[in-house]
């Protein structure tokens, strides 16, 4: 360990912290991350793309001086031994001081100055601003934080592994920087008052709202916002758990002879663009459609707009939903080990008895587990009551319009947020709190060779009917979209075409290369990139904390492992708020840019990566990694050479589960696309709300079967038996 | 690695060069106006003068929202379309810029009192009148009579048919507010709201959407911009669209620079172009209905013909105005949208 050179990290963050000070533009580019003008143009001197020791130089931004001193402290620890105590001190105070002046200056200069008046009394009016970091500053910040990370491990945290406490140190940055932060930012605005002060009683103002909390439906009015969203969600959990169940015991306990097809149900909601169910149940159940003529022509009733309000959404939510029940619980229903049911019956109990008082109470958490997810999805679901709410307010719905509608109340915004938080992080907790602890599984290493019982036939006929005629009803519900994008204008004109298709996709092949005239080519090309620089760093950002989670013991793990977790817990249109609110300025300032997309997909899909990795890691012995740390190897080296070649399945699935919800999401989206960064998902809405829904379907047709591919390939990749776990996985933890 | 890393180097290099050599004025344009219209107009400027345009299209109320938002720091520089109100108020908090255009003198006196109301921070650049349509075949197999007054809509026989839009997410209704309040006076105009209320089956978030929804079968009537309704009638739907007898108020369609704006000299010259006849003369392409303020823009036959509509004397200045809007909305909210339907 005494060696003398300085190990290679070292350097190399003390490099890159030099570069990020004196070679890179510190400030953010007007033209983005992807502009290189500022090489050519008066670079190094012009102010807007000088790095920060050129402004110094030129007596400008003098607040950045201090971070030089920060700079130079570590080159004094190069030629120290590790064990040196003044090495890691040296290290400590240098990340310490220099992270620590780049958030107070980051925070506390702003882009009028000054952003607090007591620094304004105390110092006086700065006289000048500052934009958003750019990628000298993000740079110098990043060799700060792990200048820091170093000094701590070579105090011994960790058995002084670098690695460790380095990646502990990133995830921490970023999950506080992208998850707590913004979060904390809008609580905040939920006290503004509209002069910019601080005040308990706007807060109260806003939080005793009628439209939130009033119980008029009660009496023929309508409900408060918060009632609605609650009473939705318990119910669309309640029935998609039981629906999810029937699914479940049909395809493990039953002989029912096309159970493929059955388990092929469960991608769909991973596949699908979260409105186009919404349109499809309109053409099928809205006053003028299909099945809804049928009917009033049959029977002489008069058509009414029963779908659009409560039964709608509810409908809606439960077709989108239930495969998510099914898929968790098919494992647990599976899991459920076949001796214990064996036992039952060796001891005479018959097959209606094996079931209720073993079967069933084993699957009990399961079906806990699935009533919480059907639970936060509602919650968190934006685009079916968008689509179908009819008078009918939701919380998700109604935080929308708070920012985007001609009342423009952010405080009002943010209460709404806050009570949508505190409605998914309680599931969330109960969730964790209340099953975390149980052990539910029955399945151990030893060999089980039992084979489930049938369900009793009492049960059986019941469940087999309610399964398959909702599956039967779902299929119907996905030919009418397909139908739906072929058609020339719903309910006027149905003759069949491809127009809608042409107009959203149609290419020209001209001299030069092929043009996409489409109207939906910008949006698609931006989603499908979008979605590729997301999916590789969500996996990346997910794997590793996987690693920390399960292969790693420090100090404040739970508390680590909540925080990655939470993002999961919240729902995309309090994301967008909050991310609008946090960054739209400096020090982060990147509302407008496509890098808050691919920000706002890695932290909403990063639990997902996690669980994916969580669950294949804790599948590779421990032994494996021992064998390679005593063999020399360091922690960096055994994750890179020994587990991650292991876990190839996971990251694939990770890959093509954060490729596939960063092109259908929406709620989150909706607040974060810009000219330039278009979504696919905000295009189809804005065609919607424009009455092509023609368009909007034949889009949302082609995401399908884009992402079918995608899944496709996956499958062929890996392997059936082990996406199906994986996949199962995902949308279980999705959002 | 080395070799890597250079040749990366020189090509990015390379590459900067070559965008800056490409590297042309840029415009960020926000559009409130229908979706292909935006689009169209952004084409046809970029044509036009070899200006980049970087178009987004929100409802003019999310616009508003984002110019608000932006305000320390604008990202965008001319915002183009969607109902005056919002322009009036983003003027009113100095969120926008005053410039008076050379090609003023082309419009109508109703474009240039829009902009003299707001101290010259915005103009008008169509306008368009408010009013209602109805799907003929649903009030047919309704067996409904042909509404022909806003005083029809409160018949009970039309309870559940009628849509319009919540005033507090969108222009269009608080328009119909602002413009009852001023037909009837304020008590009779809040007495329409409550009779209306109860007949509306549905208040939606978008201003259009009544009309639409109309169009395709899920709703019988829509109060709505009457070009609205006349576009659902020329895409085919069976619409028919109806200026209300007792008269009726109206928007005018706004265009304003934000303030701060990064391309000013390119939002200037957007503007100009935007009042001319040859960009006024883009709506018929997008089957916009509405009446261009450019004296000698064409106007569509199918377009309501505004010399045959009896309009109120709009007072856009106290209408517009964030207190008042304040006030009217609340008074919605706490007297009208809290009755049972």
């Amino acid at each position: 360990m005494d060696k003398k050179a300085a190990p290679p990290v070292l350097i190399f963050w003390i490099i890159a912290g030099w570069v990020g000070y004196c070679l890179l533009p510190w400030y953010m580019l007007e033209d983005g991350f992807l502009s290189f003008d500022w090489l050519v143009d008066g670079y190094p001197f012009e102010e807007d793309y000088a790095p920060a020791l050129f402004l110094i130089g030129q007596g400008e931004k003098l607040w950045l001086a201090p971070l030089l001193a920060a700079l130079t402290l570590p080159l004094f620890a190069l030629r120290r031994a590790k064990s040196d105590p003044l090495y890691a001190g040296l290290l400590i105070l240098s990340g310490a001081l220099g992270f620590g002046w780049l958030i107070a200056q980051g925070f506390g200069i702003g882009i009028r100055g000054f952003n607090f008046n007591w620094l304004e009394t105390m110092f006086g009016d700065l006289g000048d601003r500052q934009f958003g970091m750019g990628y000298g500053g993000m740079i110098t910040a990043s060799a700060f934080l792990f200048l820091l990370t170093q000094g701590i491990a070579a105090r011994g945290a960790i058995n002084g592994d670098v690695f460790v406490v380095s990646a502990i140190g990133g995830v921490i940055a970023i999950v506080t920087a992208f998850v707590f932060f913004p979060i904390a930012k809008m609580l905040f605005a939920a006290f503004v008052t509209d002069d910019g002060a601080y005040s308990l009683s706007v807060f109260a103002a806003k939080f005793f709202d009628d439209r939130l909390w009033g119980l008029g439906c009660l009496a023929g009015a309508r409900c408060g916002a918060a009632w609605n969203s609650l009473f939705l969600a318990i119910l669309v959990g309640l029935i998609t758990t039981v629906l999810g169940l029937c699914f479940a015991l049909v395809v493990t306990r039953s002989g029912f002879r096309y159970k493929r097809a059955i388990r092929a149900l469960t991608v769909l909601p991973i596949i699908t663009p979260p409105f186009v169910i919404g349109l499809a149940l309109i053409l099928l159940f809205g006053l003028s459609g299909t099945v809804t003529v049928f009917v009033s022509d049959l029977f002489g009733t008069q058509p009414t707009r029963w779908l659009y309000g409560m039964p709608g959404v509810l409908i809606a939510q439960t077709l989108a939903f239930t495969p998510i029940a099914f898929l968790v619980l098919i494992g647990v229903v599976e899991g459920v080990s076949p001796s214990m049911e064996e036992a039952a019956q060796t001891l005479r109990a018959n097959r209606w008895q094996t079931f209720r008082t073993v079967s069933l109470p084993l699957m009990r958490p399961g079906l806990a587990n699935a009533f919480l997810l059907g639970f936060i999805e509602s919650m968190a679901d934006f685009g079916n009551p968008l689509v179908l709410g009819g008078n009918f307010d939701v919380l998700s719905t109604e935080i929308f319009f708070a920012i985007v509608g001609a009342q423009y109340d952010q405080g009002r915004a943010a209460v709404l947020a806050m009570v949508l938080l505190f409605f998914t992080l309680s599931a969330f907790y109960a969730q964790r709190a209340w099953l975390g602890k149980k052990s539910y599984t029955t399945v151990s290493g030893k060999g089980d060779a039992g084979v489930h019982p049938l369900m009793p036939n009492g049960l059986a006929i019941p469940v087999m009917g309610v399964a398959l005629g909702w599956a039967l009803f779902t299929a119907v519900v996905y030919a009418m979209i397909i139908y739906g994008s072929v058609v020339e204008l719903w309910g006027v004109n149905n003759s069949l075409t491809f127009k809608h298709y042409v107009t959203a996709f149609s290419v020209r092949f001209e001299a030069e290369g092929i043009r996409w005239t489409g109207a939906a080519w910008d949006s698609f090309w931006t989603t499908i990139t979008i979605a590729a620089i997301a999916a590789p760093l969500t996996a990346a950002v997910g794997l590793v904390t996987a690693y920390l989670l399960t292969r790693q013991s420090f100090a404040g793990k739970n508390a680590f492992e909540f925080g990655t977790m939470l993002s999961f817990a919240i729902p995309g249109t309090v994301i967008g708020v909050s991310y609008i609110l946090a960054f739209n300025v400096p020090p982060i300032e990147i509302t407008g840019t496509g890098v808050i997309l691919v920000i706002s997909f890695i932290f909403r899909n990063m639990p997902v990566g996690v669980r994916a990795g969580i669950a294949s890691m804790s599948q590779l012995d421990k032994s494996l990694d021992e064998s390679s740390l005593t063999l020399g190897a360091n922690s960096w080296q055994t994750f890179r050479r020994v587990i991650l070649p292991l876990l190839r399945p996971a990251i694939l699935a990770a890959l093509v589960y954060s490729f596939v919800r960063a092109m259908t999401a929406i709620s989150a989206v909706i607040f974060l696309v810009s000219a330039e960064y278009d979504m696919a998902t905000s295009y189809i809405i804005g065609r919607v709300e424009n009455n092509d829904y023609g368009l909007a379907i034949a889009y949302s047709t082609t995401l399908i079967f884009v992402m079918l591919t995608a899944v496709g390939l996956l499958q062929f990749l890996v392997g059936r038996v082990q996406i199906g776990r994986r996949t199962s996985f995902g949308a279980g933890r999705s959002s | 690695m080395k070799k890597v890393t250079t040749t990366l180097a020189g090509s990015l290099l390379a590459l900067s060069a070559s965008m800056t050599a490409a590297q042309a004025d840029k415009l960020t344009f926000y559009c409130s106006a229908q979706e292909d219209w935006c689009q169209l107009m952004a084409r046809s400027f970029e044509e036009a003068t070899g200006i980049d345009v970087n178009m987004t299209r929100k409802s003019s109320g999310e616009t508003f929202a984002q110019i608000r938002a932006e305000s320390s720091n604008p990202k965008g520089d001319v915002w183009w379309g969607g109902t005056g109100d919002p322009h009036l108020q983003a003027a009113e908090e100095g969120l926008t810029m005053e410039y008076v255009s050379p090609m003023r003198d082309q419009l109508h006196d109703w474009a240039i009192s829009q902009a003299e109301s707001a101290g010259n921070r915005t103009i008008g650049i169509y306008s368009g009148a408010l009013g209602y349509g109805y799907n003929t075949d649903l009030l047919a197999a309704n067996n409904l009579p042909e509404p022909a007054c806003w005083k029809d809509l409160l018949k009970p026989e039309y309870k559940g048919h009628v849509q319009m839009a919540n005033p507090n997410s969108s222009g269009t209704a608080y328009t119909t507010l602002a413009s009852m309040v001023q037909i009837f006076g304020e008590d009779e105009g809040f007495d329409f709201m409550k009779g209306l209320h109860a007949n509306v089956n549905q208040y939606t978030k978008s201003g259009s959407a009544p009309i639409k929804a109309a169009g395709r079968g899920e709703n019988t009537i829509g109060i709505v911009f009457m070009h609205d309704a006349v576009k659902q009638a020329v895409s085919g739907f069976p619409v028919k669209v109806v200026a209300p007898c007792e008269g009726t108020g109206y928007e005018i369609g706004s265009m304003s620079i934000i303030d701060g704006a990064r391309n000013e000299e390119e939002a200037k010259k957007f503007y100009d172009w935007a009042l001319s006849t040859d960009a006024q003369n883009l709506a018929l392409q997008v089957n916009a209905f509405q009446v261009p303020s450019n004296k000698g823009a064409e106007t569509s036959e199918s377009a309501p013909d505004m010399s045959t509509i009896k309009l109120i004397d709009y007072d856009f200045k106290k209408y517009g105005s964030s207190d008042e809007r304040k006030r009217l909305l609340q008074k919605w909210d706490e007297d009208v949208s809290v009755l049972p339907q």
